[in-house]
């Protein structure tokens, strides 16, 4: 055996923590990236940029600024205070949030772009055939954006599951609760343990290409069978 | 049972400022130029273009005046669009249920069978739709739109994306959609030949709005309109199969004007046909000419006279009411000193059957 009880417990982390975030981005990015494909709106570059700064900031920038947020003097862990809780600072529903957003440009974006390439017609086509805008954007909009959702929804898990900087963070390195398997993977190599972090950066790499290799040959298969 | 429309709509430099009614019945086609109009007219009609300033009742059914807006999926209609758009995630049997399955049962009077049988798509039905030809795409949308029992179908140019065959393969389906089915059908089209061979009433528009609205055969060889002067104008004539001569191998068909003689065709005594006779191939004479060789010879009364250029001048005669165009030269005009009221003879050399 491999794998010590930490590391199984961080990589369980690791996925619920992916899993959580994921789920959270589909339901929060679905409606924002429809509506980012449909809106005629002058300002909506603003919103676009906005959504795409984890891709470009550094992330400890990102996780300092989470951090102030989230601490019991930031504005989230305050109302978070003042609720009776406790700050979010150094907890898994900190990391869930931080993970939302800087994971947040690899769901919408390519939710955006797959709604776009739906177009108008398709909902127009459904308007006419009696379908509600609800009833058309589940029966329409979304079997159309399937590659579009299978794409954010692996990149989102992926992204969430390599994430280093923001949790170190926000989450610091409480096992069981904010210890994510890069952390321990970080852990291993800084007490000299290469065996263990050789076991555990293999089966990420693994596991990151597999997911990829799926969103590749499914897109292929949706789109190969178009004339 | 008539449709009321009036809409003004604001597309960027385009105004649509059109006030229209028409009978609820037959096909009508909305006829201009590319950009004049005609589909955005078609997509207010529908719902897919708000406007503020717009009035619609379809016969009975107040569909938006200036308090109510009824959304396109409330709106009991079919709608044809130019490019067939059928779902590709559907197989065909899928896109013809999708609209079938939202309309309540008491609402459904055309069966997807008969709209199956109708447009004779019974052997692509478990194909995907991205599998099918653009005729048989365009074949799947309509009998997608019938299918939901509209009270109106609207079709937008549905032969322009398809070439020549398809066309032809397509055209006789919309003559039977009409006489089967008794939904009226508002038709947009550019295309002359189109609108002479489907459309009962034609809308003429132009730059946003209507110029003319009426029959087709009157609109068709009306001179103070554009279609009398394109270079392919004529007359639509309809008229009744009389009988078959076998000896020389001709069909008699009967309008209020006289007796057609055509080769034999393939038609019931008593059923009616259209006809095309086209400007150019008509000729005038003061007296009616012994020894020809054409068998179409009416007497006509010249109704109008408009010069076509320097050299062609536009006739317009009456033949027992029924309007009929001659082109002639502006020298054989002065020759024969036609005039309004003159009586003449119209010699066609030869004649087009639509249907």
């Amino acid at each position: 055996m491999n794998f010590s009880d930490a590391d199984i417990t961080a990589l369980l982390l690791t996925l619920k923590l992916a899993g959580l975030s994921t789920l959270i981005l589909l339901l929060i990015g679905t409606p924002l990236a429809w509506w980012l494909a449909r809106s005629r709106w002058r300002l909506k570059f603003l919103l676009e940029g906005l959504i795409a700064l984890p891709l470009v900031l550094p992330p400890t920038v990102l996780g300092f600024y989470l951090l102030i947020a989230l601490g019991p003097n930031g504005a989230m862990g305050g109302l978070m205070e003042w609720l009776g809780g406790r700050p979010l600072a150094f907890t898994f529903t900190g990391l869930v949030i931080g993970s939302v957003f800087y994971s947040m440009p690899f769901v919408v974006q390519p939710l955006q772009h797959a709604f776009t390439a739906v177009g108008r017609r398709p909902m127009e086509v459904a308007a006419t055939l009696g379908a509600s805008p609800l009833d058309r954007f589940f029966t329409v909009a979304v079997p159309l954006a399937r590659s579009g959702f299978l794409t954010a929804a692996v990149l989102g898990f992926a992204h969430t599951v390599g994430e280093f900087g923001v949790v170190l963070m926000i989450g610091g390195n409480i096992p069981g609760e904010t210890q994510v398997l890069s952390i321990a993977i970080y852990d291993h190599v800084e007490a000299l343990e290469y065996g263990q972090a050789h076991w555990l950066s293999g089966g990420l790499l693994l596991l990151s290409f597999v997911m990829l290799l799926t969103v590749y040959g499914l897109n292929r298969r949706y789109t190969g069978i178009q004339p | 049972m008539t449709i009321d429309a009036r809409f003004r709509l604001q597309r960027g430099d385009f105004t649509l400022d059109a006030e229209l009614q028409i009978p609820n019945r037959g096909i009508t086609a909305l006829f201009g130029p590319s950009g004049c109009g005609k589909t955005t007219l078609l997509r207010a009609i529908a719902g897919l273009e708000k406007s503020n300033d717009g009035y619609l009742k379809v016969g009975d059914q107040l569909w938006q005046n200036k308090d109510l807006f009824v959304p396109t999926h409330q709106r009991p209609l079919g709608y044809v669009f130019q490019e067939a758009s059928l779902f590709d995630h559907l197989s065909v049997r899928g896109n013809l249920e999708y609209g079938l399955k939202r309309v309540p049962a008491a609402e459904q009077k055309v069966s997807l069978e008969k709209a199956i049988e109708l447009l004779d798509i019974g052997p692509l039905l478990k194909r995907r739709s991205e599998k099918l030809s653009g005729g048989e795409r365009q074949r799947v949308a309509i009998a997608r739109a019938i299918a939901v029992s509209p009270r109106i179908l609207l079709m937008d140019e549905p032969l322009s994306a398809l070439d020549y065959n398809r066309k032809r393969e397509i055209m006789p389906y919309l003559e039977s959609l009409q006489r089967q089915l008794d939904i009226p059908i508002l038709y947009v089209s550019h295309s002359p030949d189109e609108v002479t061979r489907l459309a009962d009433q034609l809308v003429l528009m132009d730059g946003g709005q209507i110029q003319a609205t009426g029959p087709v055969a009157d609109i068709l060889t009306r001179l103070d309109l554009p279609l009398a002067h394109y270079d392919k104008a004529g007359a639509l004539i309809e008229a009744v199969v009389a009988g078959h001569d076998e000896d020389y191998h001709l069909t008699y068909l009967d309008f209020p004007g006289g007796r057609f003689s055509v080769t034999h065709e393939q038609l019931q005594v008593g059923q009616t046909v259209r006809m095309r006779v086209t400007a150019r191939d008509v000729s005038l004479t003061l007296e009616q000419q012994t020894g020809t060789s054409i068998l179409n010879v009416f007497p006509a009364r010249i109704e109008e006279l408009l010069p076509e250029s320097n050299a062609r001048i536009t006739v317009r005669l009456s033949a027992g009411g029924i309007p009929i165009l001659s082109r002639v030269t502006r020298k054989s005009a002065t020759l024969l000193d036609l005039k309004p009221g003159k009586q003449v003879y119209a010699q066609i050399k030869s004649v087009a059957l639509l249907s």
